[in-house]
């Protein structure tokens, strides 16, 4: 724990280092070497901490008589590894990407910042403290977001997000307000022994999904984020969407497993709805864009919106005392952050690498990258399919336990969620084939086909660096696929502390397969099916190369027929997308298209356009706004009031004040 | 029976599907022909194309990538291994249990992936217009699949092939959940094997086509291996509606002599005839549908496969 806490010490070292060292050329790999060091022992850390009795260390710093009370329990430490590997993976891809940050000292002060607050948040044992990280953990990625504030955009975008910060953390303060009572002991464990009053477990449920769903990029409160992930350098990116996102998670998981009780049957319905419309929802979104970076945070919401099912499946699950299928659903949920941390990190890492190389994040002025940047399309080819959820790559196996998990479903005693539950699958195998179909189309439009762009045709391989990290998150991604057990052994204990159930150790199963429940119910094995591919492959492969005839000639491409036209014949991302746009977007997001054709003789081009409505910020923000703005100006008169109505009013609020309190305590 | 006999039925069970497999096609070919009072390829032609192409040289597009040289390979194993798991003649083999309904789906979404993938890598407008269309009718056919997965494995206890098999051969009976997965089974398997109505595997060169559109510019023994796969995705969506709808035959968990082996594959063979009787008869019934109507059948496909699910909490008696 000490070991720990002066790890996360460090990291703030680090940035006053970084303040003090900026300007000098060799700032960038001080900090970011000493982050990954530092992040690599805390992720070892983690990797132990997990199956070990928890432990505990209150400093006296914080609040008086509360102290800041640190603990490091399962859950903690799950989330630990994940803050952490995701951080190390970041600071050794930062090492190359960082050097060509024009202003590294708008960067630099605040990276280790953000790691420390986010290790603090997870392992907070205190509503003050954890309040405490969280707000910094927003700060410090606010200052990021607005890194290149001249970019056109960011500083709308780090305005937004401020204001959804901060109105989520009003949520989770009122949340831990009502979790503590009236006597208000903020430490964890008063709250844990505290119960909630039955009327207010809905409210208290409510504020904690705006509080960290709002950070998550849950759907509606989820505007920020493609806004936000997009605008800072894109080693941040990666470690908002695959780690900051999932301390959100974290918060959530802790509020309603751990403090707020047992639960009731029906707090896993708002989960469920709300993380069913946010995987479709995010992937569609997805579908719509051309930026590559907002494609992949508008993936990130996706995936949250699969985590959050999962959750609310293993709240559901609990809430009937079936405590074998609330671990299988909590397990999925926890590998699924686990994945989405490993393959999120390296399609930013590849975003980064064609900023870089082309110098653009517009999909429509690449193409034919494959053939210039040939280990970072390796490695952001699997990483496509493992977020697209293919066998045999990690994202599979855990989208395969969520599956299994609405299996179950059925043993659920209420009719309510056996009704709702098969609809929520249809919204999850509905974002699992349009996440594939995102994935082809930001894939394939960026580095297959021929470059459309003189940038995209002169791009080159990038640092070393850079490459280490892809290729070596993007093969852990086949690791992990590929021996999913012992992934799901190592989230054991978390399953165990936070539902009191467990799902079989798959250790013991033969030939390393993994089963949600029990062998004869369903299987998978990742390892077998990859070694039955590979055979298949190399039979078919060998056989034809001994038979076959193995003349190759290359030539310029059929096309039926037609001469070459020009790389700008190609079919484009969004007309890629429009298909899918007029089946899902029409209904959706009002998706239509006007052609302006001139007539014959007429030299005017030709001209599309296409016009997507948001339906968040039509319906629930612009209507806030409106909102916000009258009260506003009615507000506005009070501010020309004489001193007497001044004391009037302050006298009224006390009485009213202490009413209140008088009839709560 | 020991290891070894487990091991040759498994060998057995994917050398049946990859060599019946081009047959089935040229099966569905001869019938349909002669439906339209043609005279027809023989059935054997399909083995004569592959033959033929399998001596043919590559002709590669310029500018394509090592991965237009491997997908071809890799479709093809994909598919083949998601077949392999696929119950024909014996429930409960060997391999059955590394891989549930769940993951053959998912091998085939991956051997998809990669299909539409390599139609974009040659950087011509057609691969495009092939891979959109793709895409978006498997966006609506993928889940629709799911939900009968669904439905099947929720009244069977199991996701596992082999297990709802069994389920289906010994426990089953008829409901409508079922009924209304079989439609919904069958549409999909109609949408994803590019058959009429969704898409018309005898033509080229038309501004309706998806699959063959994909593959425009392979050629020689690549092409052959995509035409193979393609020819097994066919079989593997016969095998599936076989083997979960109409399960007779099938020698389920405990085996039985050589003769009742001979009597299973027979039955096999038989339930591959009907269906592709059942397939030209159709594909000659009815015409191919304009590319966005595709939506409103898979979105149909869906709805059963959902409210199949839901009978099955209504109806009771889970």
């Amino acid at each position: 724990m000490a070991l720990l806490l002066s790890c996360v010490a460090g990291d703030l070292i680090l940035s006053v280092l970084a303040v003090i060292l900026s300007g000098w050329r060799y700032a960038t790999p001080i900090v970011y070497g000493g982050t990954l060091v530092i992040s690599a022992i805390l992720s070892g850390i983690a990797l132990f901490a997990v199956a070990q009795s928890p432990m505990s260390i209150t400093l006296p710093l914080g609040l008086p008589w509360l102290g800041a009370h640190f603990r490091l329990d399962a859950l903690a430490a799950a989330f630990l590894l994940i803050v952490n590997f995701g951080g190390a993976g970041v600071s050794l891809y930062a090492l190359g990407y960082g050097r060509h940050e024009p202003e590294p000292g708008r960067v630099l002060p605040f990276y280790p910042v953000f790691l420390a607050a986010m290790n603090l948040v997870v392992i907070a044992a205190d509503a003050y403290s954890f309040l405490l990280a969280w707000e910094l953990m927003s700060l410090a990625s606010w200052a990021l977001v607005i890194a290149r504030h001249r970019t056109n955009g960011n500083l709308r975008a780090g305005y937004i997000y401020l204001l959804m910060a901060s109105a989520g953390t009003f949520a989770l303060l009122f949340c831990f307000g009502l979790l503590a009572g009236a006597q208000g002991n903020y430490a964890f464990a008063a709250i844990r022994a505290h119960h909630l009053a039955p009327s207010l477990t809905g409210l208290a449920l409510a504020l904690a999904l705006i509080g960290a769903g709002s950070k998550a990029g849950l759907v509606p409160f989820h505007v920020w984020l493609p806004l936000a992930h997009p605008a800072a350098p894109s080693h941040v990116s990666a470690l908002m969407s695959g780690v900051m996102t999932k301390v959100a998670i974290y918060a959530f998981i802790r509020i309603v497993f751990d403090l707020m009780g047992p639960p009731q049957w029906w707090w896993s319905v708002a989960p469920l709805l709300l993380g069913g419309a946010t995987a479709a929802l995010g992937v569609l979104y997805a579908l719509m864009e051309t930026d590559i970076k907002r494609i992949l945070a508008y993936s990130t919401i996706e995936n949250v919106g699969i985590i959050f099912i999962a959750i609310g499946l293993a709240l559901a699950f609990k809430a009937s005392g079936l405590a074998g299928a609330a671990a299988l659903a909590l397990t999925a949920a926890l590998f699924h952050v686990l994945n989405h941390m490993l393959f999120k990190s390296v399609l930013f890492f590849g975003a980064g690498t064609l900023i870089v190389s082309t110098g653009t994040r517009d999909i429509e002025k690449l193409g034919g990258l494959i053939n210039r940047l040939p280990y970072s399309s390796a490695a952001v080819l699997a990483a496509s399919i493992a977020i697209s959820a293919l066998p045999p790559f990690n994202g599979f196996a855990s989208e395969w336990l969520v599956f299994q998990s609405i299996l179950v479903s059925p043993q659920l005693p209420q009719m309510g969620l056996k009704l709702i539950v098969p609809g929520v699958g249809v919204l999850l195998a509905l974002a699992a084939a349009l996440a594939a179909a995102c994935f082809v189309r930001a894939f394939g439009i960026t580095y297959l086909g021929r470059p459309r762009t003189p940038a995209a045709a002169a791009a080159r391989e990038v640092d070393r660096w850079s490459l280490a990290a892809m290729l070596g998150l993007a093969a852990l991604c086949l690791f992990v696929g590929l021996f999913p057990g012992l992934a799901i052994d190592w989230l054991q204990p978390v399953a165990s502390a936070m539902v009191s159930g467990r799902m079989p150790p798959q250790s013991s199963i033969a030939w390393l397969s993994i089963v949600p429940v029990s062998a004869s119910r369903s299987s998978y094995n990742g390892l077998l099916l990859f070694g039955f591919m590979v055979a298949a492959a190399t039979i078919a492969a060998a056989m034809v190369h001994r038979f076959a005839s193995r003349a190759v000639r290359i030539a310029p491409f059929w096309d039926c027929g037609y001469p070459n036209l020009g790389p700008q014949v190609q079919y484009s991302a969004t007309s890629l997308s429009q298909p899918i746009r007029r089946v899902f977007g029409s209904v959706t997001f009002g998706a239509h298209e006007t052609v302006d054709m001139p007539a014959p003789e007429d030299p005017r081009p030709a001209k599309l356009v296409r016009t997507i409505r948001d339906p968040v910020w039509d319906f629930l923000y612009a209507p806030i706004a409106v909102f916000i703005d009258r009260a506003a100006g009615l507000l506005n008169h009070i501010q020309f009031l004489t001193i007497r109505v001044y004391l009037a009013m302050v006298f009224v609020a006390l009485v009213a004040l202490l009413t209140v309190l008088a009839l709560w305590g | 029976m020991g290891l070894i006999g487990e091991i040759a039925l498994q060998f057995c069970q994917m050398a049946l599907v990859v060599i019946l497999a081009p047959a089935v096609v040229g099966l569905v070919r001869k019938m349909k022909a002669r439906l339209q009072r043609r005279i027809g390829p023989p059935v054997l032609q399909p083995y004569r194309d592959l033959r033929r192409l399998f001596g043919k040289e590559v002709v590669l597009p310029e500018n394509a990538s090592w991965l237009f040289r491997v997908a071809p390979y890799a479709i093809f194993a994909l598919t083949w291994v998601a077949v392999a798991l696929v119950p024909t003649f014996r429930t409960g083999l060997l391999f059955s249990w590394c891989g549930d309904l769940i993951a053959i789906v998912a091998l085939l979404g991956a051997a998809r992936f990669l299909q539409a993938l390599v139609a974009l890598d040659t950087g011509t407008s057609f691969g495009g217009i092939g891979s959109s269309r793709e895409v978006m009718i498997a966006s609506l056919a993928e889940p629709a699949m799911i939900m009968v997965v669904f439905t099947v494995a929720l009244a069977a206890g199991s996701s596992q092939l082999s297990t709802v098999a069994d389920f289906m051969a010994h426990v089953g009976g008829l409901r409508v959940s079922f009924a209304m997965a079989l439609v919904a089974l069958i549409i999909v398997a109609l949408a994803e094997n590019a058959r009429i109505p969704v898409d018309n595997p005898a033509t080229h060169l038309e501004l309706t086509m998806i699959h063959e559109a994909m593959l425009l510019e392979y050629s020689g023994r690549h092409l052959a291996m995509i035409e193979w796969a393609t020819a097994l995705k066919l079989l593997l969506y016969i095998s599936v509606i076989g083997c979960i709808f109409f399960p007779f035959g099938l020698i389920t968990t405990g085996g039985g002599g050589p003769l009742a082996y001979v009597l299973a594959i027979a039955a096999y063979l038989f339930k591959v005839i009907v269906a592709s009787l059942l397939l030209a008869s159709l594909e000659t019934a009815i015409a191919k549908m304009r590319v966005f109507r595709v939506p409103n059948l898979t979105g149909i496909a869906l709805m059963l496969g959902l409210l199949g699910t839901l009978l099955l909490f209504v109806s009771g008696g889970l």
